[in-house]
């Protein structure tokens, strides 16, 4: 069956929206991403990138771990329940626990680890009590205010969805925190703040150096906040900051988009029914219009 | 309704009961049965796919409102939630916010062939007015939309846009605080954009239906532009359904091919990671900028340096649309046959990307980089907001000047005689004087 | 509107309706029926796309996740007096934890089946090992008041809307309430701690 010319023209037309759309992705890409000159992210080589990507659930489960160790000291996930540990996809999904997340002893034990603000039932009175899956993560910071006051006037983000949040975000994170370098001769810092060469920002102002090689990247009120060894790996991961980085980042990729896996699987489910659908449509088409003229 | 007469025949029983009652069968089968050119191509399909995007966007909008927070304390979270915990929830919210622009794509699609084609000349001007009537409302409702999720974009484009209400001289500021509800852009600002937000949509299905009225009015104009008389209805036209019911249903899929490549793979390649930040009203973002889709009247707005000389420009930019039939004079109305004009509409469109293009860009960054440059005025010449300039003058100029001046003095190519005498009678078609 | 049937319009493909106008004798090959097996196949993925693309819409009403995750809860039984009962909420319902003393399980324990009115033995109604305690969710079998503790003429509950008795046990014995009280999914987890849901 030979595509008619105007089938074919109309397949083109499709594909020179498609291609005006995609242009238009770049369009909608600001221009601050590029620049403010942050270096461009280096790649974290995730598994999860790319139409076919999954979450690599071993990297998830390490990842929590920096977290819980390191960040949620004072960077809160205020969108994330222990429960959301055990769904489908997540860090510690089992499919042998046929009452979700509740059920799962991993997620009751990594939640009752971590103590969670409430009111005693019977008095009123605040207390502190292990948490259970259907808790939410407990925000370091009773309020923004207090976030901001402990951290020199910076509050830190929360991290629910940073990789949302960030263009290219996960690579973005993993380069940022794997990527403190010593502040070059002749940057001006203030007290509290500290270079990355990923962060974004415009050094210009603060550089007595050639003004034609200003350094790329910003300022940041995080000092480095990773270090080798710092956080025990159970399954023999090498114990380095580039692998916190990355696990850490991937954990966050995981927490901005969970059911990411879920929505690459059902794309290709509706992409090869759509494409079967075109054809049938189409062969429905010829027929119809067989030897008419126009 | 129309001055085709009514080919329905009602035949059972319960037919006629309802014929004579409410003809709502009689009118569905007028639908089916509209002669519509046989020489339609695939720029004709738009319209049944902007009714399946207004269809889209309503379905997936209303489930979302389900449970959707308009309340700053809560909105942010409640997307949130929806594409945590409700089921599916994540697809249904990217569907609509990938079906606003996958819309405005449809739209600005329909547009320019309605241009190219010359579907806004008599009889046609109100189905014309129409349509950019709706195009209007569904920039309002955008708008409106963009801002419930409440991110940082969603919170300072709206302050940005509603400031230039504040431009307008003498009754500005005072409407500027009626509308937000308060000195500043907050919870009652939210509470009434998700009211509004949700109303427009119907307000526009209502224009829609206007829309086609008119449309079966004059009848349906084809690529030739050339007028169907009664009596060559059945040389020339075939009834919508099924030729033209199967050809948009093709269309349809393939758009919705395009639509599921982004849903499911890019979801949020055609937004802005700053909107997956909370607002906070004492940051303002590096640079703010609204969807691709508003870029080229952004564009123009920041192109004019008085602040209220922008809001006129960029509400003129969508008001000049609706006097095009006034403003073309031209008695051929296909650009087919008329090649000079062919090549500034080509331009015209270019322009329009460009502006988009522009748009996204700060005003002070060069345009080519290392370029040696001088300033001219407030502005170095080596800049987006030279640029702007430029391209805004040619938008003006392509309506206000272009297209009156060309349609008096070009040579147009003759048109056909009618829609099938080349295809069916060989005929050599007569020139038009 | 009539565009909504763009899609699954082949079904309805009218073959008189085309045939009346002139199509140049041009036709398809076959002009015996138009109701070909590709238009047939063509509406029937329209129509299976109409229902995938229905369902996730419906699916979003059915309860969310968080919403399920609230659907378990523990409870420490010290706080119950013997005696006296707990009402704790679960699901959005009240949960009577009752502590019934000595006498209250004998009644419950010696009540014929055929006095009931929706027979069921008392100890299908609590757990082996802890029949001191009743776990009934405290919503009227009738129309879903909250029945009064200690009240009524079976030592049991009274509901004051239309006047269903219940006793010990929790099960119906008088008034227009068709079924005993729900027993819900529950638990023991230690002696003193019970998990429903």
């Amino acid at each position: 069956m030979t595509i008619q010319n105007g089938t074919r023209s109309a397949v083109f037309k499709i594909l020179a929206s498609a291609v005006a759309a995609l242009s238009l992705v770049a369009v909608a890409a600001p221009a601050g991403a590029a620049g403010g000159g942050a270096k461009h992210p280096r790649s974290g080589g995730f598994s999860f990138e790319g139409p076919f990507g999954t979450f690599d659930q071993a990297q998830l489960q390490r990842g929590y771990k920096v977290y819980r160790e390191v960040c949620a000291a004072c960077h809160g996930m205020d969108l994330m329940s222990f429960r959301n540990l055990g769904q489908p996809g997540g860090p510690f999904y089992d499919s042998h626990f046929k009452g979700g997340p509740a059920d799962n002893p991993y997620v009751r034990v990594l939640a009752a680890e971590v103590q969670v603000a409430d009111i005693d039932s019977e008095t009123g009175e605040p207390i502190m009590r292990p948490a259970t899956p259907a808790d939410r993560f407990p925000n370091p910071y009773a309020n923004a205010t207090a976030a901001a006051g402990a951290n020199g006037g910076a509050a830190p983000p929360d991290l629910s969805v940073m990789a949302k949040a960030r263009h290219d975000g996960a690579n973005y994170i993993y380069s940022l925190l794997s990527g403190y370098e010593p502040a070059p001769e002749g940057l001006q810092i203030a007290p509290g703040q500290y270079y990355n060469p990923y962060m974004a920002g415009d050094l210009s102002p603060f550089w007595t150096g050639d003004p034609d090689h200003v350094p790329s990247g910003g300022f940041i009120a995080m000092p480095k906040p990773l270090a080798d060894g710092q956080v025990t790996y159970d399954d023999g991961s090498p114990q380095t900051v580039d692998q916190y980085a990355r696990d850490v980042a991937a954990f966050i990729a995981w927490a901005s988009d969970p059911h990411a896996t879920e929505r690459k699987r059902t794309g290709m489910g509706v992409l090869a029914f759509l494409f079967i659908f075109a054809g049938l449509t189409y062969a429905s088409y010829r027929r119809i219009w067989k030897g008419i003229a126009h | 309704m129309s001055d085709h007469e009514s080919t329905y025949v009602p035949k059972t029983g319960i037919e006629k009961w309802l014929d004579s009652r409410l003809p709502i069968i009689r009118f569905g089968a007028d639908y089916m049965a509209l002669p519509t050119p046989r020489n339609l191509n695939y720029w004709y399909t738009f319209g049944g796919i902007l009714m399946l995007c207004l269809v889209i966007q309503i379905v997936t909008g209303i489930v979302l409102a389900m449970h959707y927070v308009p309340n700053t304390e809560m909105a942010f979270a409640s997307v949130e939630r929806i594409m945590r915990d409700v089921n599916g929830g994540w697809l249904i919210r990217y569907v609509h916010a990938n079906g606003a622009s996958m819309f405005f794509i449809a739209v600005y699609l329909h547009m320019l062939r309605g241009l190219y084609y010359g579907s806004y000349k008599a009889p046609r001007e109100i189905i014309w007015i129409l349509g950019c009537v709706i195009f209007f409302l569904m920039i309002a409702t955008a708008f409106l939309g963009y801002v419930l999720p409440w991110g940082q974009m969603s919170f300072w484009g709206a302050e940005v846009i509603t400031n230039l209400i504040g431009a307008i001289p003498l009754v500005g500021e005072p409407i500027l605080i009626w509308l937000r509800g308060g000195p500043a852009i907050d919870n009652a600002t939210l509470n009434r954009f998700f009211s509004l937000h949700y109303l427009l949509p119907f307000v526009i299905f209502g224009v829609v239906v206007l829309h086609l009225w008119a449309l079966h009015t004059s009848g349906q104009n084809n690529p030739a532009g050339v007028l169907i008389p009664k009596e060559r209805t059945a040389k020339d036209t075939l009834p919508f359904h099924p030729y033209f019911t199967v050809k948009d249903g093709f269309a349809i899929i393939l758009f919705l091919i395009l639509f599921a490549l982004f849903v499911f793979y890019m979801p949020n390649a055609l937004g802005h990671a700053d909107n997956y930040i909370p607002a906070n009203p004492l940051v303002t973002p590096a640079h703010i900028v609204p969807e691709w889709y508003m870029l080229p009247f952004y564009a123009i707005l920041r192109a004019i340096p008085d602040k209220f000389g922008g809001v006129l420009a960029m509400f003129g930019a969508i008001g000049i649309l609706f006097v095009i039939p006034w403003l073309d004079t031209s008695r051929v109305r296909s650009m087919r046959y008329r090649p000079t004009m062919k090549v500034f509409f080509v331009i015209f469109v270019i322009v329009g990307l460009g502006l988009g293009w522009c748009g996204a860009q700060l005003p002070d960054a060069p345009v080519v980089s290392g370029m040696p440059s001088f300033m001219l005025l407030d502005g170095q010449l080596n800049s987006y907001l030279w640029l702007t300039r430029l391209l805004t003058a040619y938008y003006f100029a392509f309506f206000l000047i272009i297209m009156p001046w060309v349609g008096l003095k070009e040579t147009p190519l003759p048109v056909p005689a009618s829609v099938s005498e080349p295809v069916l009678d060989g005929g050599i078609p007569e020139k038009k004087g | 509107m009539g565009r909504q049937g763009s899609i699954g319009a082949h079904e309805r493909c009218d073959v008189t309706e085309s045939v009346e106008l002139n199509h140049d004798g041009h036709g398809g090959g076959d002009d015996a029926t138009r109701r070909d097996f590709i238009h047939i196949a063509a509406g029937a993925a329209a129509v299976g796309a109409g229902v995938m693309m229905a369902w996730p819409l419906v699916n979003t009403m059915n309860p969310a996740a968080d919403t399920l995750a609230l659907s378990t809860i523990e409870f420490d039984l010290t706080k119950v007096a013997e005696g006296m009962q707990v009402v704790i909420k679960w699901q959005g319902k009240p949960v009577f934890v009752r502590y019934r003393t000595p006498a209250e399980i004998q009644e419950a324990v010696s009540t014929p089946l055929s006095a009931l009115k929706d027979p069921q033995p008392d100890a299908e109604r609590i757990k082996a090992g802890h029949e001191q305690y009743l776990v009934v969710i405290g919503s009227c079998t009738h129309l879903g008041c909250v029945p009064t503790f200690n009240a009524g003429d079976y030592g049991g509950w009274f509901c004051p809307c239309h006047g269903s008795h219940y006793d010990t046990s929790g099960r119906i014995r008088k008034g227009p309430a068709p079924l005993n009280l729900i027993v819900p999914t529950y638990e023991y987890i230690s002696d003193t701690r019970v998990r429903i849901g």
